[in-house]
């Protein structure tokens, strides 16, 4: 149809070129440098093709530059699916759509690519300033799309209108966000660099791996108590249990869920919590110890580490119960022991000879040894550091008798070796310690930079028993937090930092919109819609309940709108109006005012017809006619002709 | 087989939509009932679009992606409302649509007003696959589209079906709706190209106007009527007052010269669109040398006289022959 083929004008040029940079610029940091530089030329060369009117450049060149720049994509990445790659393509075809601007087909493609790119923003980040970010794109994209269609309007006067059609879209958006069946992804496969970014605790631990994740503060999880926040030192978040060393590092067994239900007893109070796990990449879920319930989907370890079934890819909620009481393994079975007994051959002789001494003291006794060897870890005044010096190759003589600085690895290494060493099981539980209260919305925020290591041993009769090397020589570290515990003037991240208030205050109220946001938009899948619509009030909300009441509000909107949008501004002139309560009277009195008549001649007509009134009729008419057919009517004929009209009783 | 198919929906379709038997009284308002929306292919595009948009959200779990995508729907939805207003409840009236000779173009003019507050934008009236008129008609406030079409043969030319649309403002949806408004144009004969000489006949008229040149006495002047002949304005008045009022000279007696267009005059071989073609060149020389000429036609007879309204009924009579009756 011709008015596809019209051809795209200036002014559509530079509203494209105006898109286009709205959708392209914030992505720059996710496509190649490459990439950035020629789209940047590509745009350069628009602007001077609608500047300097200039003919487009040929077919033939345009498609090179398609088959280029795939080929640059493809080398880059070697492969076109996936997330940057698809997202690098699109910025191609969109820089080369530029340069084709022919009809207006072609601006609508444009358009409809920018949306994309939109999308495309989301699949890196989806944080507020995003968010804001991406409706000044869509923004500017709707006016352009207005603009293809009409082009005449200022710049101001389409994007006012492109505002007013995205808040009308609105409600639409909103219903549909809340009430379209959710449905959990991924609808196939993921293409497997979805989730590089996240960082966390893995599944080994050697010197220096948890001291690194202290220099992130990013969010762990974040924990929502039903009751009163227990203590700091009772904050300790399970993760990981690692009871396999090969003289550095060590390592967890195998991820294999062993039960789907408790393996031991609780006792104690109970701690109810929610927990919103961001992503970590892993199958890790945590949880404060003793688990005393099984995240849906979840599992625990045979060595009590809970774990889920999928690897966490996105932010996860579960509700948890929590028995810090419970005694667990009292029953562990004998390989069990034996693994957490084991120790790599040779290395560390005074650790080794340490361990075979307290073992002569007292024998069997797993109680008394741990006893002695928390004495023996405080007389060492073990100083809590973020920066201990590097260890060679026997790390746990030369961290207990040597440097004695350390972090927590360190500190749970040597308790491990040790007791070990002396016949005691025992094995590293990684995870995280303590958290915040943010007392804006009061949960607990736990960061990266609460990652711990800590410690349990096997004690007959009592079974795993949690020590926590690093609070026998920082205690401060448990009952507070890390920047209370690390000496004065070492680096940490910007947030754990606890000497400016006002930092602080804004940092608080920063992460509970945040967490509101993550709860709410971000974190609302299929069971945070379902646990909201039942809220609400919605029995059983299913996919059929849901459209069915999706369909009846959207109609709503759809019927407010509608009467808002067809709405009729014909008003009618206050003069006519008169005139026909005055025609209605007579017609009453059986003298009808035909529309085609004059006022005057009807007036006679009248007159003669109701004597009576005569006067008063022409009265009313020769006002009428002055307010119609004078060159100039004042306003006060007409406040007169109103109050003759309603004095007017034929 | 296909397109014959097409054709008969096509057919069916329109005797639904046009509710009235053509031609409609005016004014056509353009009720809700008549006007219908279908997306444009750039609407289908964006529908694909957005359905790709949320495959992907769903796939990744991006909840800002399904935001995205149902702001766009929502988007889509409200341009819907707004294509329709733009075309909902204009009023069409006919305009006028001066007469033209055949193998000309008829100007049919269509009166578009609006009654509401707000302007419309960018509306297209067309008639079969003819180009689009584009036209916008401010708020409270009347247009005129001129509807160009082939005026082929002689007689009342009625305006086809006329079709008004708008993608306004997205481009997405197309709104649309049918008028067959109660408009005609007359077609005259066109003027032979080549035809005999005027028919001065030897005993009346050319005769009497050649002696008669001394009773052709001037008698003064009036005003001048856009339908005198110019050969008859005072030029020499008219240059000798800067401003004023063109003139025109009155003669007395009868014009000056008179002929007698006569059917029966020509000769019996033309068919008789050879002959109405003929006198209606006759008529255009003889008002241009503005002789005060006759018409005499089967069924009618047109006294001499001279003057664009003589000329108007004159082709008039010869367009709508053989009707005509007096």
């Amino acid at each position: 149809m011709s008015r596809v083929n019209r051809p795209v004008s200036t002014r559509q040029a530079w509203w494209l070129l105006a898109g286009a940079l709205a959708a392209a610029l914030p992505l720059v940091q996710q496509v190649p440098v490459w990439l950035a530089a020629a789209a940047a030329a590509a745009f350069a060369w628009r602007a001077a093709l609608t500047w300097r009117q200039w003919h487009l450049p040929p077919r033939w060149l345009l498609v090179l530059l398609v088959i280029a720049g795939t080929a640059g994509v493809v080398m880059q990445y070697r492969s076109i699916v996936g997330r940057t790659p698809g997202i690098a393509l699109l910025v191609v075809f969109l820089a080369l759509k530029l340069l084709e601007l022919r009809a207006a087909r072609d601006a609508i493609v444009t358009a409809l690519l920018c949306y994309f790119l939109v999308l495309g923003q989301f699949l890196f980040t989806q944080t507020i300033p995003t968010a804001l970010l991406s409706c000044l794109t869509v923004l500017i994209t709707t006016a352009t799309m207005l603009a293809a269609s009409d082009d005449r309007p200022a710049p101001l006067l389409q994007l006012r209108r492109a505002a007013l059609m995205l808040a009308q879209a609105m409600p639409f958006m909103l219903l549909l966000f809340i009430l379209f069946p959710r449905v959990q992804g991924p609808l196939w496969g993921l293409p497997q660099d979805r989730y590089t970014a996240t960082s966390g605790i893995s599944e080994t631990m050697s010197p220096g791996s948890i001291a690194q994740l202290s220099q992130s503060d990013a969010i762990a999880f974040r924990v929502q108590f039903a009751g009163q926040v227990p203590p700091q030192s009772q904050l300790y978040w399970r993760g990981p249990v690692m009871p396999a060393f090969d003289g550095r590092t060590w390592s967890i067994r195998q991820i294999l869920a062993a039960y789907s239900e408790l393996p031991y007893a609780v006792q104690g109070e109970p701690i109810d919590y929610d927990l919103t796990l961001e992503p970590n990449g892993k199958f890790w879920l945590f949880a404060l110890e003793m688990p005393g319930s099984l995240p849906p989907d979840g599992a625990l370890t045979s060595d009590y580490q809970p774990i889920s079934r999928q690897i966490v890819r996105n932010r996860l909620r579960y509700t948890q119960r929590a028995y810090p009481a419970s005694q667990a393994g009292i029953d562990e079975s004998r390989a069990m022991l034996r693994e957490s007994l084991a120790l790599p051959s040779g290395g560390n002789p005074r650790t080794r000879a340490l361990g075979a001494e307290w073992r002569n003291r007292h024998g069997d006794d797993g109680a008394a040894i741990l006893a002695t060897a928390q004495d023996f870890f405080n007389r060492q005044l073990l100083i809590y550091t973020l920066n201990p010096p590097l260890l060679g190759p026997d790390m746990v003589d030369e961290f207990l008798f040597e440097s004695k600085r350390g972090f927590c690895e360190h500190f749970a290494a040597a308790f491990v070796y040790a007791l070990r060493a002396a016949g005691v099981p025992a094995r590293v539980v990684a995870g995280y310690q303590g958290g915040e209260v943010n007392p804006v919305d009061g949960y607990l925020e736990v960061r990266q930079y609460d990652a711990h290591a800590w410690t349990e041993a096997w004690i007959a009769g009592r079974g795993w028993v949690r020590i926590d090397p690093t609070a026998i020589s920082a205690p401060s570290r448990i009952n507070s937090n890390l920047a209370a515990a690390v000496p004065a003037g070492e680096a940490l991240p910007f947030l754990a930092r606890t000497d400016l208030a006002w930092v602080r205050e804004l940092r608080y109220r920063l992460d509970a919109v945040t967490n509101g946001w993550n709860q709410w938009v971000l974190g609302y899948n299929p069971q945070k819609q379902r646990d909201f619509l039942s809220s609400l009030g919605f029995g059983e909300p299913d996919w059929r309940s849901m459209t069915a009441a999706l369909a009846v509000l959207c109609g709503f909107v759809l019927l407010g709108l509608t009467a808002w949008v067809l709405r009729n501004r014909r008003r009618t002139d206050p003069a006519f109006a008169a005139w026909r309560r005055f025609t209605g009277r007579l017609a009453a009195r059986g003298t009808v005012w035909r529309n085609w008549e004059g006022p005057l001649a009807f007036a006679e007509r009248a007159a003669a017809a109701s004597p009576a009134h005569a006067t008063a009729i022409r009265d009313i008419a020769a006002l009428y006619a002055r307010l119609r057919y004078a060159p100039a009517p004042r306003r006060e004929d007409l406040e007169r002709l109103r109050r003759q009209v309603a004095d007017f009783r034929p | 087989m296909l397109a014959t198919l097409r054709h008969r929906i096509n057919e069916a379709f329109m005797r639904w939509a046009v509710p009235v038997k053509p031609p409609e009284p005016s004014p056509i308002v353009l009720t809700q009932r008549r006007v219908y929306v279908l997306p444009t292919p750039a609407g289908l595009s964006y529908g694909t679009a957005l359905i790709v948009i949320l495959l992907g959200a769903m796939n990744y779990n991006l909840s800002l992606g399904h935001a995205l995508v149902f702001l766009l729907a929502g988007l889509g939805v409200v341009t819907i409302l707004h294509t329709f207003r733009n075309l909902a409840l204009l009023e069409i009236s006919p305009g006028r649509c001066d007469p033209v000779f055949a193998g000309g173009t008829a100007q049919f003019a269509l009166v578009l007003e609006n009654r509401r507050g707000d302007g419309r934008t960018s509306l297209r009236v067309y008639i079969g696959d003819g180009d689009p008129i584009e036209v916008d008609v401010g708020p409270q406030a009347s247009t005129i589209a001129l509807l160009p079409v082939p005026a082929v043969r002689r007689g009342w030319l009625r305006v086809p079906r006329i079709t008004i649309e708008t993608t306004w403002p997205l481009g997405l949806v197309r709104a649309w709706s049918y008028v067959v408004p109660d408009l005609n144009c007359l077609v005259y004969p066109a003027p032979a190209a080549k035809a005999p000489p005027l028919p001065w006949s030897g005993d009346s008229a050319r005769g009497t106007s050649r002696d008669g040149r001394g009773a052709d006495d001037f008698a003064g002047m009036r005003d001048h009527q856009p339908a005198d002949s110019p050969r008859h304005v005072a030029w020499k008045t008219v240059a000798r007052q800067h401003e004023g009022p063109l003139l025109t000279k009155l003669f007395s007696g009868a014009a000056a010269h008179q002929v007698w267009l006569d059917w029966d005059a020509l000769p019996e071989s033309g068919d008789a669109e050879g002959r109405l073609a003929i006198l209606a060149r006759w008529m255009l020389e003889a008002e241009a040398a503005g002789h005060s000429w006759g018409l005499s036609i089967p069924g009618l007879r047109l006294a001499p006289d001279n003057g664009a309204s003589h000329l108007a009924a004159g082709l008039r009579a010869l367009a709508l022959f053989p009707h005509v009756t007096r």
